[in-house]
């Protein structure tokens, strides 16, 4: 080959590595799902409203349990778990319960830890623990472990027809609602579920509870 | 040792050369007197993990003693390719072979002898290390080879999980917490487990390192000797959140730690009941009052794992 | 090493079958890559479709990527694709069809640059390929290396997500530790050992050529788990981890086990090669330094990497069809997985030494003007490291509480093993000693190997001993010391290897000016970076963590900016590499080194075949500065001359009768094309025993 083709040649493959290689940093690598942002103007009180559902039809994953938090701006449900409160902001929590019963791998996790007055409210009655292992009344939790807030989530009847297409709207739920302080420092505060309801997985804990956007997540704390 | 091997090539040097084993020799000598001086008083002591407790003490001491013994080694080799290079260049112009000398029988050997005699003294050394007194502070597995005679140690039950350690006191009604408390002077026994993947129990200032295997007891051995906090890590890639599975223990007085025992366990006494009997491995996929309440709902999976049948990718 | 039993049939080795006969097709019918892709993404959907077909009574949709029956056979039916599009079943078929293989292909249609973009049976062909490829693999996981060092540039502000970063760093370390098992052996060793030899080929060309050919498909089906994001579990994949992931964790499999094949077949075919085709002369005690350290490589590869297979086979099979190998709770146990991974894994850390050793050895005696010190030793140090890396694999489960009464004897083992490593200094301050050293790119990288491997030993004896390793096991520590071997050691050999041999291999010469720099760059900051990692480790910051202790940060972010700065140095490298094969081309000369290696003897880049005849080698390599030496081999040798270096008259004639008549000249390829009128034996039987009196 001739030296213009031969550079030709090369700059053509050194274009298309590069385009290749920021293709897959943006794309796979720095890609997510959205932030939802409750820190507007260092609000000092949050409100935020979640719900966890038995399957996602919204994503190529539909069996895999899914939170889903509902956007401050628009109201809408968001298939995500990343939000954003500000450093010492109250947070209340609403969480809707529309995923059936697993028993906790560690019923220590049955325990309301962290929140005010180590309590939460399910349907609006204080709970301090609820036993996973004795009835099937646990869905999931709610676990931030760096601010060691943990809280179970009742679920449903364990014979209830669960809700089928998500975000769930309609079908038997449990409401839980508490509130807890968030840290003074900054930074990310990653959050879990405890219970394994990654069903065809061993142990119930891969598919969504290792994946961001279904199971877990993180609380970014900002000033 | 390595003396001898400089000495040994240096009989085959021509007469008018200066001699080269001596010149590699003596910087040699200084550097790791020098050298091993520095490790052993000025920079040993402060050297990881510290000596907060018997397990790390131990560790900073092999650790000590290894570099001790690593300097000289390191310091002859980088001498004398120094040396080497310094010395035995090129010169201009000059275009010629070195000498052609294929071997030498009595360095290879000395240097065979000098280095199997290193390596068998770093051997018994450090079996030394592992069956006395000190403990090595690794995981030892259900039965260990070596305990710490005298009093009961305090038992701590170090249960890992996807992503968080949690700790049960056995002889404390069992209790189960978050929180990792130790008291001073006490020989602590770490009953190390999994519920799900391998992690690994690395508590920094203890000098401890043991696996959290599913269905493993693992054991481990040290005595915090002095107050303060303990970074604990998990040190096995467990997923997703490996990098964020952390928390910090406390060494506390006995006394401090008693009345924390004490009232920690009054407080938790309603979450021990949900727990179930300390056990030194746990398998949770067994609940038989949950597999009852399941079967009647018509979820039956086999071996009291909760997925209906229809999901045959559940084990 | 019976090749070929048909004596009357003459023929090239490679089958290259689709010329066969009459007018060559046009190029894009031809089996090439293009058609290997074609085939890949064929058995791909036919794969997905099975596995979606057997899985269908699952709970999962089909066809929703949810389920890992469909993507396994996916994997597998598309490297059988990419194969069978490249032609690699094509003469097998054609064999069972009961008609003759393909004639051409080969060295028979050398040049261009088409023929590397095929199943090419030339294994100088195959070498350039490796050498390219293996490149390619190094660069791509060093950029996720550097991506590792941008996230950790900050223990709390996170450039990527936490499953980003784990992610990169499984592809990083996959990477690096399953396809550099063969950045040497595979461009250097399947090119240079036959020259080395004095053999006209390797003993099993298609083998090379699929062990090949294998490592583009293990590398694309591991960067392919990105799109199904990812694996959570580093390179060492533990179960239940591995088991419990996602379907990430298949493509690690699948690429781990398809890598372990293409070592087993690799190390297969140089361990033949060196055995029975050593030419007339070529005695054990005439070996290069360098043919010794593939023979020792190729031995791991072929005796560890079938654990590996097996181990790998066992995940797919724990995530497929519910085997229980490895849960506790099923009968299982995660410390088989364990066993069985390290029992491959170390074996595996010196298939990635022993080249490097093999490569300095090889290189200090032409720079020092002085023979090898100690040739025996040298040799017996690696055969030393081969035979113990397969006692020492517990000590990577100090911690674990296996079998505590172990611990003493696998400490004993990993002190052992440091032993015939320090032969390699042995033989290299000996061979020092008074020498002429030229400091050449060549030499600079060796001398920077020898540095570096120095310091990865000394702290690897840190970790044989068991309370020290208590807090180094799982820490930066670890990670230092096997960047320091692998990437210090390795590397820098391979460096070295590459500014000395591709004069040869291209005949083409690297800018020396930009090697130096090259050299110097890399070396310091190297060392900058994964110096400052022992201090990092023993601090107490765990491997593969996104966060780390505050205080930690100002040597974390030092450690990054060497980090890209080391990148930077590959890139220099890179450049020079590109600029001086592909657009300066500077003619090297035929013997740039002054070597006395058999390699140097022929034209560069070597002719077809080789050699002209089968060489007679009258020396070792290594007889620098005695003039009373005799030249290194006869490259002309008269017939009558083969007979007598043999000792064996009759296996020197071609037409008696015997298996050695029978097996020599036409198991000797090219023999019959290049050589028509003298028969010049190959003989692989004669190889075998090259020089009977020496044994007597």
């Amino acid at each position: 080959m001739s030296l213009p083709v031969r550079i030709a040649t090369l700059a053509a493959a050194l274009c298309a590595v590069v385009a290749l290689g920021a293709f897959l940093v943006i794309h796979y690598l720095l890609g997510g799902p959205p932030v939802e942002n409750f820190a507007a103007a260092g609000a000092r009180q949050v409100s935020i409203t979640l719900q966890e559902d038995p399957q996602n039809t919204v994503t190529s994953k539909p069996d895999w349990v899914s939170y889903f938090i509902k956007s401050p701006a628009t109201g809408k449900w968001v298939h995500t778990t990343l939000f954003k409160v500000a450093a010492g902001a109250t947070v209340h929590v609403t969480i809707l319960g529309y995923d059936g019963c697993t028993p906790l791998r560690n019923p220590y996790w049955g325990k309301v830890t962290g929140t005010a007055g180590n309590l939460e409210y399910v349907n609006g009655k204080p709970v301090s623990q609820l036993n996973s292992w004795s009835g099937c009344n646990v869905g999931h939790t709610f676990s931030i472990p760096g601010i060691g807030l943990n809280v179970p989530m009742a679920s449903p009847s364990l014979t209830a027809s669960l809700c089928g297409a998500s975000p769930c709207t309609s079908g038997p739920h449990t409401t839980m609602t508490f509130e807890f302080t968030a840290p003074r420092q900054t930074g990310s505060y990653f959050w879990q579920c405890r219970v394994p309801c990654g069903g065809g997985f061993l142990d119930g804990f891969g598919g969504p509870m290792q994946t961001i956007g279904f199971m877990t997540g993180s609380m970014e704390v900002v000033s | 040792m390595t003396s001898q091997a400089g000495a040994g090539a240096g009989t085959g040097a021509g007469r008018r050369e200066p001699s080269h084993a001596l010149r590699i020799f003596l910087p040699w000598l200084v550097v790791s007197v020098v050298a091993d001086w520095l490790i052993w008083s000025v920079w040993g002591p402060h050297l990881p993990p510290g000596d907060m407790a018997s397990a790390a003490s131990n560790q900073q001491f092999d650790i000590k003693v290894m570099a001790v013994i690593a300097a000289p080694v390191t310091a002859f080799v980088l001498i004398y390719f120094g040396y080497a290079l310094v010395v035995w260049r090129q010169r201009d112009g000059d275009e010629t072979d070195g000498p052609a000398l294929h071997g030498h029988a009595r360095v290879q050997a000395t240097w065979i002898t000098v280095t199997t005699v290193i390596v068998l003294a770093l051997f018994g050394f450090g079996t030394y290390e592992l069956m006395t007194a000190q403990g090595a502070g690794a995981g030892e597995g259900p039965s260990p080879i070596w305990a710490p005679a005298g009093s009961a140690p305090l038992q701590v039950q170090v249960i890992g999980q996807q992503w968080r350690f949690t700790y049960r006191y056995p002889q404390f009604g069992g209790f189960e917490s978050t929180q990792l408390m130790l008291p001073e002077g006490r020989w602590v026994e770490f009953h190390v487990t999994s519920l799900d993947v391998i992690h690994s129990f690395w508590a920094y200032q203890l000098g401890v390192k043991a696996d959290a295997n599913p269905g493993v007891d693992n054991t481990a051995f040290t005595r915090p000797t002095q107050l303060g906090q303990v970074t604990v890590r998990c040190a096995e890639l467990c997923g997703l959140w490996h990098g964020a599975m952390a928390d910090t223990g406390k060494v506390v007085t006995p006394a401090a730690f008693e009345s924390w025992a004490k009232s920690t366990q009054a407080r938790l006494a309603s979450v021990t009941r949900m727990l179930p009997p300390y056990a030194t491995t746990y398998d949770p996929t067994v609940v038989p009052a949950i597999n009852k309440a399941m079967a009647k709902a018509g979820i039956t999976g086999a071996n009291g794992y909760f997925y209906p049948p229809q999901d045959p990718v559940q084990p | 090493m019976a090749i070929e039993m048909q004596p009357a049939q003459t023929r090239e080795p490679g089958g290259g079958g689709p010329a066969a006969g009459g007018m060559p097709r046009p190029w894009w019918r031809r089996p090439a890559v293009h058609t290997g892709i074609l085939g890949a993404v064929i058995g791909y959907l036919l794969g997905h479709l099975l596995g979606n077909f057997l899985g269908s009574s699952y709970q999962q949709l089909p066809l929703s990527d949810s389920s890992d029956l469909p993507i396994v056979l996916g994997y597998v039916a598309a490297v059988i694709g990419w194969l069978a599009g490249l032609g690699v079943f094509s003469d097998l078929l054609r064999q069972m069809a009961g008609r003759p293989a393909g004639e051409a292909g080969g060295h028979a249609e050398a040049g261009g640059v088409a023929q590397y973009f095929r199943y090419s049976l030339d294994h100088k062909v195959v070498g350039i390929q490796y050498l390219v490829a293996m490149l390619v693999y190094f660069c791509t996981a060093g950029l996720f290396a550097m991506a590792i060092r941008t996230e950790l540039l900050s223990p709390v502000h996170h450039v990527f997500s936490s499953s980003a970063y784990i992610e990169i760093v499984g592809e990083h370390g996959t990477m690096m530790m399953m396809l550099m098992t063969s950045v040497i052996l595979g461009p250097l060793g399947n090119y240079l050992v036959p020259l080395m030899i004095g053999s006209k080929r390797v003993a099993f060309p298609r083998i090379e050529a699929l062990s090949f050919w294998l490592t583009p498909a293990a590398f694309g089906v591991l960067l392919s788990g990105l799109l199904l994001g990812g694996f959570p579990f580093g390179w060492t994949g533990y179960a239940p981890l591995s088991i419990e992931s996602t379907y990430g964790a298949d493509s690690y499999a699948i690429a781990f086990g398809l890598m372990g094949i293409s070592m087993i077949l690799a190390g297969f075919n140089l361990i033949v090669t060196i055995i029975c085709y050593r030419a007339p002369g070529m005695r054990w005690s005439r070996l290069p330094m360098f043919a010794w350290s593939m023979l020792a490589t190729a031995f791991l590869m072929v005796l560890a990497a079938p654990v590996l297979v097996g181990g790998m086979y066992m995940i797919i099979t724990d995530r497929t069809a519910q085997t229980a190998f490895f849960t506790d709770s099923l009968g299982g146990s995660s410390y088989l997985y364990q066993n069985l991974f390290w029992f491959f894994g170390h074996p595996e850390v010196y298939i990635l030494a022993l080249p490097g050793f093999g490569i300095v050895s090889e290189i200090i005696p032409v720079f020092c003007r002085k023979p090898l010190f100690g040739y025996k030793t040298a040799a017996a140090g690696m055969l030393g490291v081969t035979l113990l890396s397969f006692f020492v694999w517990q000590h990577h489960l100090f911690d674990s509480g296996i079998n505590p009464d172990m611990r003493p004897l696998f400490m004993l083992t990993t002190e052992l093993i440091s032993i015939p490593t320090g032969f390699i200094y042995l033989v290299a301050m000996g061979t020092f000693w008074k020498a002429k050293i030229r400091l050449s790119v060549p030499m600079l990288f060796a001398l920077g190997m020898y540095f570096n491997f120095l310091i990865g030993g000394i702290s690897g004896v840190f970790l044989s001993d068991v309370p020290a390793d208590t807090t180094e096991h799982g820490s930066f520590f670890v990670m230092a010391h096997f960047h320091y071997t692998i990437m210090g050691g390795l590397i820098f050999a391979l460096m070295a290897g590459i500014y000395y041999w591709l004069p040869k291999m291209m005949g083409i010469q690297l800018n020396q000016t930009l090697g130096k720099i090259h050299f110097w760059t890399m070396f310091i900051f190297f060392n900058a970076t994964f110096l400052p990692l022992f201090a990092v480790g023993m601090a107490g910051q765990p491997r593969r963590v996104f966060e780390y202790a505050r205080s930690l940060q100002t040597i974390n972010d030092w450690v990054s900016v060497s980090a890209f700065l080391l990148g930077g140095s590959i890139l220099i490298f890179v450049i020079n590499f590109v600029w001086s094969t592909v657009i300066a081309r500077v003619r090297a000369e035929g013997n740039p080194w002054q070597s006395r290696g058999l390699e140097w003897q022929v034209p560069s880049p070597p002719p077809p075949g080789n050699f002209a005849r089968v060489p007679v080698v009258l020396s070792g390599p290594y007889e620098y500065g005695d003039p009373a030496a005799p030249p290194v081999a006869d490259l002309a040798p008269p017939p009558g001359v083969l007979a007598g270096a043999i000792g064996d008259p009759a296996g020197a004639q071609p037409d008696s009768a015997g298996p050695a008549g029978a097996l020599s000249p036409a198991g000797a390829p090219g023999a019959a094309g290049a050589e028509p009128d003298g028969p010049a034996p190959q003989s692989p039987a004669a190889g075998a025993d090259p020089d009977p009196r020496a044994e007597a």
